[in-house]
């Protein structure tokens, strides 16, 4: 009883941080802020098909130029297109007008990644499906009646949710088995798949532009720390030796 | 460079203070584990004034800008990431030293006679510790900052009569604004910490006044003359002590305690770094992940739970049914830890020579409150509102019982002097 109960509480520890409407499975995204190949095509994707609505306002165009391994002017010139050089990422939007068109300002995605984690993203922007009964003709599994249509719909081609008749409980029903596209987009399910891999990389990035800062300082604080935990232990011992 | 000394020592007693605290404290030889949280608790109360400082440098009271701030800080400002993780780890750190710095009072008897008021000052340390972390996490004004706030402040709407003027007051207007976020600062920033650092001064001064328990709870003060002097500790102590006391089984605090405290901080350094550099929302628990997004009083969070160091408190209050009632219950958490010293009727202090049942009384205690602990961070379900009634009964549970079989106590006999 009592080691089923503590069970209980170690499985429901980590849904305290995470509770968010969908709480069924994510796919893992297998991000790596080391590859800047990959943030560099996230970060292309964002300015091209998000930042038109989505602001990305506490991160510096110039910062992420420099942290992307982007030359500045090559930067301003290809993904640079709203406000002035070293200015915050701003969207191209009338915020309120789009709060009337989408019946919510979108979102600033600066920090999406800490908010919802990697795998939310990596999810929902592969869960899109036609739905005809939405005003932009989209639904998202993971997000339901989301207010925002498929602007990558020119990429994946159009998606739908795939069925297959089963027996479930002596009676024959459709069960989703996921989404397909249908072929009319301009990349590859694998490739989209992997573009979205990389917005994701990008985004986890945004949301904490110094991590990789962060752990290659923490090598060296924690490993200056075992030095002096190893020299204030002989400094002890040399002390208390003469104590009974 | 001794003229020098002496010229201040004429005008400031200088070097009387610090034989009499430090190079000449007479502190029981006996000290374990748990004896470090003193210090380590000190020490991160000036990690977070420091590094308050440095933020306050670059952190802006506006509630339209305060969020944007945090971010200028921890993308635009000279290392200032590392002074906000620097700041809000040692927030939780603060908490997880002070339960083990308090289970220790529990566990030794150190609130006993003649240390009732050493207790006190700990727990009004701890009560003020609350409100300056409650008010320092509305700060970043994302959304757990405004909501978890709400949810806090309404709770005092539930007192009869003056419930909804003394909310309004509270906030410094009807709903949480521009206003609540600028006097919380203030508080936050100066009015806590003074009170706080001058709580500190007098659990100090309280604690040499009378000297520091041990894992044994057996006094190291004996009757002046009691003891024959090859008995006595070896060692130097400041008249203060000796005059009245002999003193056995103790050494002076530096430099003894404070080389072996070095040990401590060291360890201590290396699992504070570890999660500053490695893990600094430690999985969602020290920074929740809806606090990243700006606060928008329009749009309530699906779950609002407080940060883990208040979670016991919070389940508490909701396994209550009734408000006004649950409000209660919570403040008497807190306000029964105020009267344990005389809560315990025990001359015998430490749990070593205790009683099976006080034993076993103060790991229900432990329990229940790690319980608590979850239960408060749960969205709340069926099952979970139980256990939380349960838990919260069993808390209280540890005082009552407490207080009934303390007076008739079965205790081992309890040493003349420390064992080793």
């Amino acid at each position: 009883m009592i080691k089923r109960f503590l069970l209980a509480l170690a499985l429901l520890l980590p849904s305290v941080a995470f509770a968010a409407g969908y709480s069924g499975p994510l796919d893992k995204a297998n991000y790596d802020l080391r590859d800047k190949e990959s943030l560099q095509r996230g970060a292309q994707l964002y300015m091209n098909y998000c930042l038109a609505c989505h602001s990305m306002q506490y991160q510096r165009y110039s910062r992420t130029f420099d942290d992307l391994g982007i030359p500045q002017e090559l930067g301003e010139e290809l993904l640079q297109f709203t406000s002035e050089t070293g200015m915050h990422k701003t969207s191209a939007i009338d915020t309120d007008a789009a709060g009337e068109w989408f019946g919510l300002t979108p979102p600033d995605l600066t920090m999406v990644a800490r908010v919802r984690g990697p795998n939310w993203i990596y999810t929902y922007l592969r869960s899109f499906y036609a739905d005809d009964s939405r005003p932009f003709g989209v639904n998202n599994a993971i997000f339901e009646n989301v207010g925002m249509p498929h602007v990558l719909e020119e990429l994946q081609g159009t998606p739908r949710l795939a069925t297959e008749r089963r027996m479930v409980d002596g009676e024959m029903t459709d069960v989703s088995v996921g989404i397909r596209a249908d072929g009319n987009g301009t990349m590859s399910p694998e490739e989209f798949d992997q573009a979205m891999l990389d917005l994701t990389n990008f985004l986890v990035y945004t949301g904490e532009p110094m991590i990789l800062e962060r752990q290659r300082m923490g090598y060296f604080v924690i490993g200056f720390l075992i030095v002096l935990l190893i020299l204030t232990i002989l400094l002890k011992k040399e002390y208390w030796r003469d104590i009974k | 460079m001794s003229r020098i000394m002496n010229w201040i020592d004429q005008r400031l007693p200088v070097s009387n203070s610090l034989k009499l605290h430090v190079t000449q404290y007479p502190a029981p030889k006996n000290f374990n584990f748990w004896y470090l949280m003193g210090s380590l608790a000190l020490i991160v109360l000036v990690n977070q004034i420091v590094t308050g400082i440095w933020l306050t440098m670059s952190y802006n009271t506006d509630a339209a800008g305060a969020f944007a701030s945090i971010e200028y800080i921890m993308r635009d400002v000279e290392y200032g990431w590392l002074l906000r993780y620097m700041h809000s780890t040692g927030a939780s750190f603060f908490f997880i030293v002070v339960y083990l710095h308090m289970f220790r009072g529990l566990m030794y008897g150190s609130y006993q006679k003649p240390r009732e008021l050493l207790w006190i000052f700990g727990m009004l340390i701890f009560l003020v510790l609350m409100a300056e972390a409650f008010m320092g996490y509305m700060l970043p004004w994302g959304q757990m900052s405004f909501w978890g706030a709400q949810v806090i402040i309404s709770l005092f709407g539930a007192i009869p009569y003056v419930g909804d003027a003394l909310t309004t007051w509270i906030r410094g207007d009807f709903v949480i604004s521009g206003a609540t976020l600028n006097r919380f600062f203030a508080l936050h920033v100066i009015a806590l910490p003074l009170v706080i650092v001058i709580l500190v001064f007098l659990h100090l001064i309280a604690l040499h006044e009378v000297g520091s328990n041990n894992p044994d709870g057996v006094d190291t003060k004996k009757p002046k003359g009691s003891v024959p002097d090859e008995e006595k500790s070896p060692y130097e102590f400041h008249e203060r002590y000796t005059k009245k006391y002999d003193i056995v089984d103790s050494i002076p605090f530096h430099p003894y305690y404070t080389v072996k405290d070095l040990v401590g901080l060291s360890i201590f350094l290396i699992l504070f770094a570890a999660v500053i550099f490695f893990a600094p929302t430690m999985g969602g628990q020290f920074l929740e992940p809806p606090n990243f997004e700006a606060a928008d009083p329009m749009r309530t969070p699906e779950h609002i739970a407080p940060v883990w160091y208040f979670t016991p408190f919070y389940a508490i209050l909701a396994a209550v049914p009734n408000a006004v009632l649950g409000v209660v219950m919570m403040f008497l958490a807190i306000v029964v830890l105020f009267l344990v010293p005389w809560l315990d009727r025990s001359t015998v202090r430490s749990v070593r020579y205790r009683s099976k049942l006080h034993k076993a009384n103060l790991a229900m205690l432990v329990i229940s409150f790690i319980i608590l602990g979850f239960v408060g961070a749960l969205p709340p379900t069926e099952f979970w509102t139980v256990v939380g009634r349960i838990t919260t009964f069993t808390y209280f549970a540890f005082f009552a019982l407490l207080f009934i079989y303390s007076k008739n106590e079965k205790t081992k006999p309890v040493p003349e002097r420390v064992t080793k």
